[in-house]
This record gives structure tokens, sequence and C-alpha cells, in this order.
């Protein structure tokens, strides 16, 4: 787990890096994928790489077009999209929830973190499962793993983020009168953001890779089901579309983060390198 | 844990302590210590590191609840620590109003307007130089207009030129507010215990193991109080000549 000092020396170790080597332009930096598409197609044509393999990527943006035509796609993206996000929240919600009582109060440090540090060595996905027999095979134990997910990676950080505040930013708290609610808000939630945002960062990482463990052991439908269904009739074509719409919706949720971390987070660039 | 009554401090008074003790483990750091500080009076609280000066500033300010023996402060105590602790996600207008009641931006902005940093109000802390971000922590003391403000070190990590504005600043500071304001002030100069205070206290073996009176006009040329800087500096255990 990455403390936000070192994120912080981290960033501007490679702010400093990067601004060393002079910057590809952006055309050129899109030569090299193209050259690869373009061997791909090329091996494809040949019959060097036969589609029972992998399909040709002309073929695959075709399949692309018509999944989204038929509303297969958009139909497969909304049922993943809403597991995902009711897992997060779940998740999210339960996480914060345990790291602000865990962080905040003595007896819910005792009470909380040493489950939450023990449950954090389980290998998750081995609890699918258990989570089949408890849940069935619908809804919910799909929701349930990607809750599962976010909730650790979330509630470590929180509560790292919570405890890590400066000491002496809390005593200042003190002698300014803070109250306790005040002293909460002003200084130990935003100290603690930083890190908690590590924590979201992740734990949406892992929300992505919960919601395919679980579509790939059994679903009717969602991305998973149309990957597996693509599977049986050997449609190659169709597992890639979902495999870049999955690559495509994680890079996305990624780019959201890092706007909230822009703007929640806009007190530390002056610590940055422009 | 130090008693804290309003009531028992004389009229004359900002600060009482009788008897205040503080131990870490087995070590004596405070033993029952005795100090009055008068009100609008700038005190100087010198002593060797490891004295027990933070410690007795810290139960001045209300940061310390395992002290035995009677403490009464009349009046707000507000303190600027050595490193400023800014909080550095607050602007600096809003670090310097934490804390006050609905209207305090203004008295914030009066009270960097006092320490000279106007133009950095809307900055963020991390932004700020040493000395301003000193200024902005001493604003933010300020405009409680305490009845006790604690220094403890708050110009040691400057630079030499920016050490005596900052000297300037304070008794400026001080006079116009009608020297309403006593100041604890911490540190571990004897020249700027001297050129600042109306007291300067020793702090050894505990207790105030040696005080003088300065009533020098300010301001002051450390050249005039050479003997009582040689007093001082022997109290310290500073031999003559070795500084
Ligand atoms: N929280 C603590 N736990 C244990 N010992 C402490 C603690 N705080 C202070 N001390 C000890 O008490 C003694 C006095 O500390 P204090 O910080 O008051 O010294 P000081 O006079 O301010 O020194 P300096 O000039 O170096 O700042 C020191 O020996 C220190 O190690
Ligand atoms: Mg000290």
């Amino acid at each position: 787990m990455s403390s936000p000092a070192l994120d912080l020396g981290a960033a501007r170790q490679a702010a400093r890096t990067r601004a060393r080597v002079p910057r590809a332009t952006g055309l050129q930096r899109l030569i090299s994928p193209i050259v690869l598409l373009l061997l791909w197609q090329a091996a494809s044509s040949s019959g060097l790489l036969p589609e029972r393999l992998i399909a040709a990527p002309v073929k695959i943006a075709g399949t692309a077009v018509d999944l989204t035509a038929d509303g297969t796609l958009p139909n497969a993206i909304g049922v993943s999209l809403q597991r995902v996000v009711e897992g997060f929240v779940i998740g999210a919600v339960a996480a914060v929830v345990l790291a602000l009582a865990a962080g905040l109060s003595r007896v819910g440090e005792n009470a909380i973190d040493p489950p939450m540090q023990m449950l954090r060595a389980l290998p998750f996905y081995g609890l699918i499962p258990l989570f089949i027999l408890w849940f069935g095979i619908g809804e919910t134990p799909k929701v349930a793993l990607v809750a599962l997910g976010v909730a650790f990676p979330l509630y470590l950080n929180t509560y790292a983020g919570i405890r890590g505040v400066d000491g002496g930013l809390i005593e200042a708290g003190r002698t300014l009168r803070l109250g306790r609610t005040a002293l909460i808000r002003h200084v130990i939630l935003p100290g603690a953001l930083p890190q908690t945002l590590v924590g979201l960062r992740q734990s949406l990482g892992v929300a992505w890779l919960a919601l395919i463990v679980a579509e790939q052991v059994n679903a009717d439908a969602g991305l998973g089901y149309m990957i597996n269904d693509a599977r049986e009739f050997m449609r190659t074509d169709v597992i890639v579309v979902g495999l870049v719409v999955y690559s495509a919706l994680g890079l996305i949720t990624d780019a959201v983060v890092r706007l909230i971390e822009r703007r929640a987070l806009a007190w530390r660039r002056a610590f940055q390198p422009a | 844990m130090a008693t804290r009554l309003p009531t028992r401090v004389a009229p004359e008074h900002t600060a009482r302590i009788r008897g205040l003790s503080r131990a870490f483990g087995d070590r004596t750091v405070l033993d029952r210590l005795d100090l009055d500080i008068e009100r609008g009076e700038f005190v100087a609280l010198l002593g060797r590191s490891g004295s027990g000066k933070s410690t007795l500033l810290r139960a001045l300010a209300g940061l310390d609840r395992d002290t035995t023996g009677e403490l009464a402060v009349d009046g707000t105590v507000a303190v600027a620590f050595q490193e400023p602790r800014l909080l550095p996600w607050k602007r600096v207008i809003d670090n310097v109003a934490l804390g006050l009641p609905p209207g305090g931006r203004e008295r914030a902005r009066d009270a960097l307007r006092e320490v000279g940093l106007t133009a950095r109000a809307d900055a963020w802390p991390l932004t700020l130089s040493g000395g301003e971000a000193q200024r902005a922590s001493l604003a933010r003391a300020l405009v409680r207009e305490p009845g006790l403000l604690l220094l403890d070190e708050p110009f040691s990590a400057l630079d030499a030129l920016t050490r005596i504005t900052m000297h300037r600043l304070v008794l400026d500071l001080w006079d116009h507010h009608a020297r309403d304001t006593s100041v604890l002030l911490v540190t571990h100069d004897v020249d700027e215990a001297l050129l600042l205070a109306d007291r300067v206290l020793v702090l050894g073996e505990g207790r105030i193991a040696h005080e003088s009176r300065i009533e020098a006009e300010r301001p002051r040329r450390i050249t005039d109080l050479t003997a009582l800087r040689d007093r001082l500096l022997g109290e310290l255990g500073v031999e003559e000549g070795t500084r």
C-alpha cells in the first residue's frame, strides 16, 4: 500500500523523468500500435492466424458495430454496469462507515480493525462457491463479490489515512478551539482524503476484476455472458469485443477518479513541478 | 490533571501557575513550578534543550492533560508553533478564519493585513515561503484576540534577516493590540529574548531557575544589554566568551 507521501514522491519522480525524455507527439505514439494492428490484419488475411484462435481486426470492428446496432452490446454493458455500480456503492459505503468507526474511536478500532485485517488475507475469489450456495446464481452473488472486492482496499486505505493524519495539525485544531465534529470535518477527513482516493482507485480496479470473475462463473446476461456465449460458438470476434469493452470501462472509471483527485487535491498540486 | 480555574487569576494577571509538575515515566520534567504572567506582559522563556519549555507551553495551551498542580488562564489562549501547522487543504484566509464565529473571514482579512499577507490570502499554504507561513500562523493566533499568546520558537527556522523582520512585526502587533495580550515566547536565542521581552525566565531543574526584568526602552540594541546577556548565558551554562 502506498502512502500519500510516497505517492507524491513517485509522481514527482515521474514528472521529472517525463520531462527529461523529449515528448513524443500524439501522432508519433500512434505509429507502433497501428503497425501492430496492420501486422495482425495481414496475418489473419493470409490465413497465418486462424479465426478460431483470434478474429481479424476488421472483422472485430464489424462485429462491434453489429452488436451495437442490434442492441446486444449496449444491453450487456447496461447489465454489467449495474452490477458494478450496485456492488461498488454497497462496498464503498460499508468500507467508509467501518473505516470512520475504526479510525475515530478506540472502541471501534478494537471491534472492527482486527477482523478486517484478518479477512483481508482471504482470497476472496475463492468465496464464489460459498456465495453461490448462499445467494444462488442470480444477481446477488455477483454484486456481493464486487462489494467485497471494493470494500477491502477502500477500508484499509481510509483507515490508514485517518490514522496517519499529522498529530501536529490535530493539536493546532485543538488550540483553535475546534470541537470534535469540526476537528473531524476540517482536519481529519481532509487529511485522510489523499490516502482514501488511493484506496478508491484500487477498489475500482478490483471492482471490474471481481465482476469479470463473477460473470465468468455464471451469468445469463451482461458482458461476461456475451463472452461465454461466444466461446461456445467459437466467436473470437465477440470475445475480443467484450474484452475491449471491459478495458474501456476500466479506463473510463480510472479517468473519473483522476479527475476527482485533481479537483479534491488541488492544494497538493502546488508540490508538483508543472 | 491541572485545574483550570479562571476565577483564581488575580485581575492583574493573565496566567497563574502553582506547583505544576509533569513527568514522563520516571523522568520529571516540570517540578512544582510556579509562575505568574502579568496582563500585557511580554515574557521570554529560555532554557537548555530538553529543559521542558515546550512541555510548559503545552500545559498552558491545554494540550497536556497529564500535569499535576494548579494552572489558571484568564482569557483565550492562542499558539504559534515552531512549524506553522497550517492546514494544507485550506487556503491561507480559511486557515486564519478556522474556528471563528460567522463573519470571521473579515477579521481574518484584517489579521492578514496586519502581518502583511493580504496578497497571499487565497494561496495554498504549501506555496508559502517559510516566513510567510510563519506570519500566517501568527495571524491565525492573533485573530482570536488572545489574552495569552504562546509562541514556541516560531522564528527559529527562519533566516536571520526574516527573523529580524518578524521580531519587529511581533512587537508592532503587541503594541497595536494595546498590550492587552500577554506573550510567552519560548526561545533558545538569548538575544531574541533580550530584544523583545519585559521579563526573561530561565527554566532549569523543572522550575523557573532565574528571572530578570528588562526595563530598557524598545527598540533595543543588544550592545546595551551585554551584562545581562552574559548573566543569562551563565544561567544557561554557557561560559562567557564561548558564544
Ligand atoms: N511525549 C513525551 N514522551 C516522553 N518524553 C517527553 C515527551 N515530551 C517531552 N518529553 C521529554 O521531556 C523533556 C522536555 O521536553 P521539551 O520538549 O519540553 O523540551 P524543550 O525545553 O522544549 O527542548 P527544546 O529546546 O529542544 O525544544 C525532554 O527530555 C523530552 O524528551
Ligand atoms: Mg521545545
